[in-house]
């Protein structure tokens, strides 16, 4: 089953780190991305660009309507993201729990709808 | 017929729990097995009469389940469905039971308990793990389910139905849980035995106060999972509190079937062997040093079933335990119940206090045993007229048949000879 493994947490306190802060966070992922990969779970994964840079679309009543960063105004944001085969949800959450960022922040599972 | 009835209703007690249980671990398909154990049931009721009893009544339900399974699937016959046939019609034991093709499990043997603990996976709401456990595992109807937990009748339905779609859309695993997670797994399955016990012992659908049936299979669950865990002195301490209540189960009606209030009952009933087993349990429980709820409270249970007539309940000490157990676990049900303890240790009027300190708080409004206690507490502080508008309030909310019964005794006792 593949899930998507949502890093959620506060892009501005990671934005705020000092740089051998995040050197070594970011060594951090480096490890979980060679045990996964190593394991056979991991399928794809990126790390995401600030809201800053976001830009959302909607269309209503035929117009597009192009607005600048996201849709809501939350405290954490999805910063990354993993897609993940794994065979039931356990595994999926013993995944997630080893994301560095679930220290910090929160994983969100969800089932991807397999079509 | 009635003794085909009542057949039946034994069977359903004793096995709707392992069908549901064996057909899920075959087909994988909960609603699948839920329908097709009803249907075995509803088949058991038509045929029984004429062929006669079977010797093995669970063999008999599970077969023709899993029957029932086959030509639905048959039916459905295309990709997925032909390979759970083939799971279905595999004999028993074989491909997927115990040592075969379940990967990562405890290695428990027991049908029911791969059933609970997948109920139980916290990745489902708390209400959604009693719901389950309830419907699946001991087969109360919606309606009973939903009473119990004081919800209309569509949002448990609703529950239910979500529950289950979780459970297959995100592929929760149906075993019981390995090592390393079966500690952390395992309050919330307790939590689910305790409530399924009580379930039992004031079963909340009229007529049969007692269905001794859902406490025994609690009682076992709960053996079972105290055997399963021996570190855990709170599986222990939920088994010594099922085994002292349940050794005082007979005397709680009476023969017409009405509720007899503790200090009202013959004593001489009690299952003494029963105590004296719970006892032990619950000292096992406490030598680990390690309280918990449960724990507390089979103390408490354990302080009534040793006291050799009501005169002689250690009040004070019940009191002070239901203090100990609000620390654990607070909750304005167990802040009741000390009012009862503290108005049996210092007077109805201290009880009282303590009762209208819940009122005030807005908590238990809709739980009868709010206004049934105070009710009692001004009877016996001898205030008639507000005794009687109390146990009015509790009978508007009462729903139990020889709870009503009680409380109606009760109401004519307080009221002006007529």
């Amino acid at each position: 089953m593949r899930y998507v493994l949502m890093i959620c947490d506060d892009e501005a306190a990671l934005l705020a780190r000092r740089p051998e802060e995040n050197a070594e966070f970011l060594g951090e992922y480096g490890a979980f991305g060679e045990e996964m990969t190593a394991r056979g779970v991991l399928r794809d994964g990126n790390r995401l660009r600030p809201t800053s840079d976001a830009t959302t679309v909607r269309v209503r009543d035929g117009e597009v309507l192009t607005a600048d960063g996201p849709f809501a105004e939350t405290k954490e944001q999805i910063g990354g993201y993993y897609v993940v085969d794994c065979k039931d949800l356990d595994e999926a959450i013993e995944v997630a729990s080893k994301i560095p960022s679930a220290r910090i922040g929160t994983i969100e599972v969800r089932p991807i709808w397999e079509m | 017929m009635d003794d085909v009835e009542a057949a039946v209703a034994g069977a359903f007690r004793d096995e709707w729990g392992r069908v549901v249980a064996t057909l899920i671990r075959t087909t994988g398909d909960w609603d699948l097995a839920e329908e097709c154990a009803q249907d075995a049931f509803a088949r058991a009721l038509a045929h029984w009469p004429r062929a006669g009893i079977p010797d093995n009544p669970g063999a008999w339900l599970t077969t023709t389940a899993r029957h029932r399974a086959v030509d639905r699937l048959r039916r459905e016959a295309v990709g997925a469905a032909k390979a759970r046939e083939a799971a279905v019609t595999a004999p028993p034991g074989g491909l997927t039971d115990g040592g075969g093709g379940d990967g990562g499990d405890s290695g428990i043997g027991d049908e029911r308990l791969r059933l609970i603990f997948t109920c139980c996976h916290p990745a489902l709401s708390l209400e959604a793990r009693v719901a389950l456990t309830l419907r699946t595992l001991a087969g109360l109807t919606t309606a009973e389910i939903a009473r119990a937990f004081l919800v209309p009748e569509a949002t448990m339905a609703q529950r239910l139905v979500r529950a289950k779609r979780k459970i297959r859309n995100a592929a929760i695993p149906y075993r019981v849980p390995p090592a390393h997670l079966l500690p952390d797994r395992t309050s919330a399955v307790l939590a689910v035995l305790y409530l399924l016990f009580n379930e039992g012992y004031a079963a909340s659908s009229g007529a049969d106060l007692v269905r001794s049936g859902l406490c025994a299979e609690a009682l076992r669950l709960a053996s079972t999972m105290a055997e399963l865990m021996p570190d855990e002195p709170e599986a222990l301490g939920l088994l010594a509190l099922m085994m002292l209540h349940d050794a005082r189960r007979t005397s709680r009606v009476d023969a017409a079937g009405d509720l007899v209030p503790l200090d009202e009952q013959d004593r001489s009933r009690w299952d003494a062997t029963g105590i004296e087993r719970g006892v032990a349990v619950l000292e096992s429980a406490l030598r680990r040093g390690e309280h918990g709820p449960y724990q507390v409270q089979a103390a408490i249970a354990a302080c009534h079933a040793t006291a050799p007539d009501p005169a002689a309940t250690d009040w004070g000490q019940i009191a002070r335990l239901y203090r100990e157990l609000g620390r654990l676990a607070p909750s304005p049900v167990v802040e009741l119940n000390r009012a009862v303890a503290v108005a049996m240790a210092d007077g109805p009027a201290a009880g009282l206090a303590l009762v209208e300190r819940i009122e005030s708080s807005g908590a238990l409004g809709h739980y009868h045993l709010l206004p049934a206690t105070r009710a009692d507490l001004l009877r016996r502080l001898d205030r008639r007229d507000e005794a009687a508008a109390a146990y009015r309030r509790a009978l508007a909310m009462a729903v139990g048949e020889t709870e009503r019964r009680y409380l109606e005794r009760r109401l004519a006792e307080v009221l002006p000879a007529p």
